[in-house]
């Protein structure tokens, strides 16, 4: 099993004038390539923090952060940038498509910042919505379609730049119980044929889908 | 770029509304300076349609105490001109001018307002004056104080309609007239009538009203290399008898040179005051991009998370404001040109095009100079705040 994320005594301490909160304790975790893996917390334990700077957006106060063996803490915005582009598919609680922009359009999107040409873009982009079962709505706008198509053109995005990881943030928080089990369904199916899963959920029903749960309470893995 | 003309395109009410002040400076420089353009032409044709080798004595001295022209500084007389044709008459020709208001009569029909040239005999062979029909005075004709008259074809047709003028009688200022002339179109600029003029025996018209004073002394230097000489010989002579506050001799040259100098200031004045709008233009532009960065504000932190790099975001925001204002350029260009084109059915105009390419170049500037704060601020948003953004 090669480790994909190694976090070493990670932690976040968020400073807000005299106040300071420690959102993450020493925080110890590695997780291999071919995981699916459920991080469930209550809200304020510190789970979001930790999604954040596993997806490369945030920065630890100390500790090392090893991504697929390298190191993060010496990396500046551009680097982080590319890095974010090459490993990490993001899937968000709330979609966060374009609004006014096609299907293919939204998940051609990181492939612009990846300097693609437009044909292979497009290319790419049909390809990998037909991965989620989409590949009839590829000019239809983010108003057109359900919550749950909307998180699939989200999973296609994710996927459009082949990345290792996929690191989803509530991905059923806005979906009903039936668009859920849909989406669980994709994750467990991209989860056999090789990606790494990391998703953060409040709901143990989701989080049964994974393959491992860690639960964070107050900034520590329990 | 594809992103920053998705996002005009998406806002189109709000593009339009944003790019309108630019369009407006970039018309108004455009048409003002062609308008400016267009009177310094129009004023340069009319002189140097007057004839070749002119030089003008005014009374009154350019840029002294007393204003040129001014009534109580007007020292010239009759006898000047005849001095001047007397001593330069192997040099050059002289003809004396004066000038009043009044109006014609002809039968039941009035023309008021008509400019009345009292000129000598010689007056058509110093400036071009064209006739459709009849003749022009000669000189024992002017000096005899006959009253005949050339009329100008706005008078002609306003008195005498379709019928011909020659031969008939005129009343101007309460005495008859007799029409031996009709003088060729000069158009009519900038609402005056070039038309609507007589030209009457120098003599009669001094006598009629009374004008002893002269309004202009005509000199046509014989070639072209001596027009200098006879200025200089000019000025001499009208010494004599009258002091330097008196007279100004201009050569044309001078005087196109003068009317130049003074477009070029309306040209600045004009365009300095269009190219505020462009400034005002460009702080809408500002406006607006800095409300799109606040209103993308989730949509920046999504791109930040799918790899856009602060330089990525920072560029679709300037490019879309140079986008914005280059579009707007472009508009007030073709407004513009249109509208110039259209006044100049009216009235001269001149399309200039450094006027195009300053106007368009300064927009262009004010979209990058506007654009970079919003740009810059957009780059620098955090993406997970920018996420969380609601």
């Amino acid at each position: 099993m090669k480790p994909v994320i190694i976090l070493k005594n990670i932690t976040k301490i968020y400073q807000s004038g005299e106040l300071s909160f420690r959102a993450l304790k020493n925080i110890n975790l590695t997780i291999n390539e071919g995981d699916f893996t459920a991080i469930t917390g209550a809200s304020g334990s510190g789970k979001s923090t930790l999604m954040n700077i596993i997806g490369l957006l945030d920065i630890p106060t100390s500790g090392t952060f090893l991504l697929d063996n390298v190191e993060t803490s010496k990396l500046n915005d551009n680097q982080l940038a590319k890095l974010r582009n090459q490993k990490i598919g993001f899937i968000f609680q709330s979609f966060n498509l374009l609004p006014r922009t096609s299907a293919i359009d939204n998940v051609a999107l990181p492939l612009i910042y990846a300097k693609i040409e437009k044909y292979e873009r497009l290319e790419k982009a049909k390809i990998s919505l037909d991965l989620v079962g989409l590949s009839d709505k590829l000019k239809s706008h983010p108003n057109q379609l359900s919550g749950g198509q909307q998180q699939r053109v989200a999973i296609a995005r994710a996927l459009v730049t082949n990345p290792q990881i996929l690191l989803a943030d509530e991905p059923t928080g806005n979906l009903d119980s039936k668009s859920g089990f849909e989406i669980m369904q994709i994750f467990k199916r991209l989860n056999k044929e090789g990606k790494t899963i990391i998703m953060i959920t409040h709901e143990p029903e989701i989080a049964k889908h994974a393959k491992k749960i860690i639960t964070i309470k107050d900034g520590d893995i329990l | 770029m594809s992103s920053a003309l998705r996002s005009i395109l998406a806002n189109r009410l709000r593009s339009i509304l944003t790019i309108l002040g630019i369009v407006i400076g970039v018309t108004s420089v455009i048409l003002l300076i062609s308008l400016v353009s267009g009177l310094n032409s129009f004023i340069t044709s009319q002189i140097e349609g007057l004839g070749s080798n002119l030089i003008f004595v005014i009374p009154g001295r350019i840029g002294g105490s007393r204003s040129p022209g001014g009534i109580q500084a007007n020292r010239l007389i009759l006898q000047d001109a005849t001095n001047l044709q007397k001593q330069l008459l192997d040099q050059a020709k002289v003809s004396a001018v004066v000038q009043r208001t009044s109006t014609l009569k002809y039968n039941n029909k009035l023309d008021r307002g008509v400019a009345i040239f009292g000129v000598q005999g010689n007056y058509p062979d110093i400036i071009s004056v064209k006739l459709t029909s009849g003749k022009f005075f000669n000189d024992s004709e002017a000096n005899s104080g006959r009253k005949v008259v050339v009329i100008g074809p706005t008078v002609a047709s306003t008195l005498f309609g379709l019928t011909s003028p020659i031969g008939q009688s005129v009343d101007i200022g309460g005495l008859k007239y007799k029409v031996i002339g009709l003088t060729k179109s000069r158009g009519s600029t900038f609402g005056i009538d070039q038309d609507n003029s007589v030209l009457i025996p120098l003599t009669a018209a001094q006598k009629q009203f009374g004008l002893d004073r002269l309004n202009t002394i005509y000199i046509s230097a014989n070639n072209s290399e001596q027009v200098r000489k006879v200025q200089a010989e000019a000025t001499s002579i009208l010494k004599k008898r009258l002091s330097e506050d008196d007279f100004s001799v201009q050569t044309q040259e001078q005087t196109l040179s003068t009317i130049s100098q003074i477009t070029s200031v309306l040209s600045l004045a004009l365009g300095g005051i269009a190219a505020i709008s462009l400034i005002v233009g460009g702080i809408g532009i500002m406006n607006i991009m800095l409300v799109s960065v606040t209103e993308r504000t989730k949509e920046i932190g999504l791109r930040k998370a799918l790899g856009a790099r602060p330089t990525d975001i920072r560029n679709q925001f300037l490019i879309e404001a140079i986008t914005l204002s280059g579009l707007g350029g472009l508009i007030g260009i073709t407004l513009g040109i249109s509208l110039s084109l259209i006044i100049g059915l009216f009235l001269t105009t001149t399309i200039t095009w450094w006027s195009i390419v300053l106007s368009f170049g300064f927009s262009t500037l004010v979209g990058i100079l506007f654009g970079v704060m919003p740009a810059i601020r957009a780059a620098r948003l955090n993406p997970i705040q920018a996420l969380r953004y609601e």
